[in-house]
């Protein structure tokens, strides 16, 4: 079984390390998923754990990721926005985890939106 | 929903806007009689009896960007459906306990799910509020409590990508044992 020690060391080596995230700092990227029931049920679970597992595993310390209610574009869900420090806004729709991936090299890294996956794209199903 | 984890991460939700700091999530199982229960219960804001019985309706909502409220129908059909209950316990100001109960032997039972992964969100996305998460299943039982790991982490948050692997591995270990010891 995994045991209190061990979370200990994990305490220590967290307050060792100088923490270079700043929560709410305006140079943050935000991601943010949509999990009301419509969300969910649309497969938003699966969406935020990825994003969540993906920017710890990439060190991404400029990222967050959290979670909203419901937008009212239920039919487009899993939805995905991205609010950038410039106040940039991206909607990505119809989320999957298999697109994750892109949104955070293309996106989050390199600064680039992933056209083919945002609401401009898929507006008119 | 596809599985009832899901069903629970959209009760849950309800906790976190009732502004709730500790919510319990229990799964009790008892094979021979195929019987499953989930509760959900919170401390937070909770309802007046009259909205109680309002949000059993789906075309009753609080919220102001749709016309529908789904979350309350759902969780109340997967139970009814298996030929189950279904109960909503609330006081305001106390709190309120959610209530399902399944035949697990009915056709029309989902499956629970990935229930870690349901407990995982909630909690890495929360990390100021508090969860119990219990499984039991027969005479054996699994416990995770976020009250214990936030003694011994201190000011370490929850949502420390390492602390979430840690709560990942310990959910599976827990529920791996669970499965073990009955069989």
């Amino acid at each position: 079984m995994k045991s209190l020690e061990e979370l200990k060391a994990i305490r220590d080596r967290a307050k060792a390390t100088v923490h270079l995230r700043k929560e709410n700092s305006l140079d943050n990227i935000r991601v943010v998923v949509g999990m009301a029931t419509c969300g969910i049920a649309a497969g938003a679970r699966p969406v935020l754990s990825t994003f969540s597992e993906e920017v710890a595993k990439r060190g991404l310390q400029n990222v967050m990721v959290t979670q909203t209610g419901c937008i009212g574009l239920c039919q487009y869900e899993p939805i995905v926005e991205v609010y950038e420090p410039d106040g940039k806004v991206t909607t990505y729709v119809k989320m999957t985890p298999d697109k994750v991936d892109r949104i955070i090299t293309e996106h989050l890294v390199n600064g680039k939106v992933v056209d083919e996956f945002t609401i401009g794209s898929v507006g008119n199903l | 929903m596809q599985e009832l984890s899901l069903n629970v991460l959209d009760i849950a939700q309800n906790s976190v806007r009732a502004r709730a700091s500790l919510v319990t999530i229990t799964i009790t199982e008892r094979s021979a009689d195929h019987f499953l229960e989930i509760s959900i219960a919170d401390d937070g804001c909770g309802m007046s009896e009259e909205q109680v019985a309002r949000v059993m309706d789906p075309f009753f909502t609080t919220r102001t960007t749709r016309k529908v409220g789904l979350g309350i129908p759902f969780f109340k059909l997967s139970a009814e459906s298996t030929g189950g209950s279904f109960d909503i316990q609330s006081a305001l100001g106390k709190g309120t306990v959610t209530t399902a109960r399944y035949h697990t032997d009915h056709i029309d039972m989902m499956p629970l799910g990935d229930m870690n992964a349901t407990i995982l969100s909630l909690i890495s996305m929360n990390p100021q509020m508090d969860f119990v998460y219990r499984h039991s299943l027969d005479n054996n039982s699994f416990t995770l409590d976020t009250r214990e790991l936030k003694a011994v982490l201190e000011d370490v948050p929850l949502n420390t990508p390492e602390v979430v692997q840690f709560m990942k591995e310990t959910l599976e270990e827990g529920e791996a044992e669970l499965l073990n010891q009955t069989t």
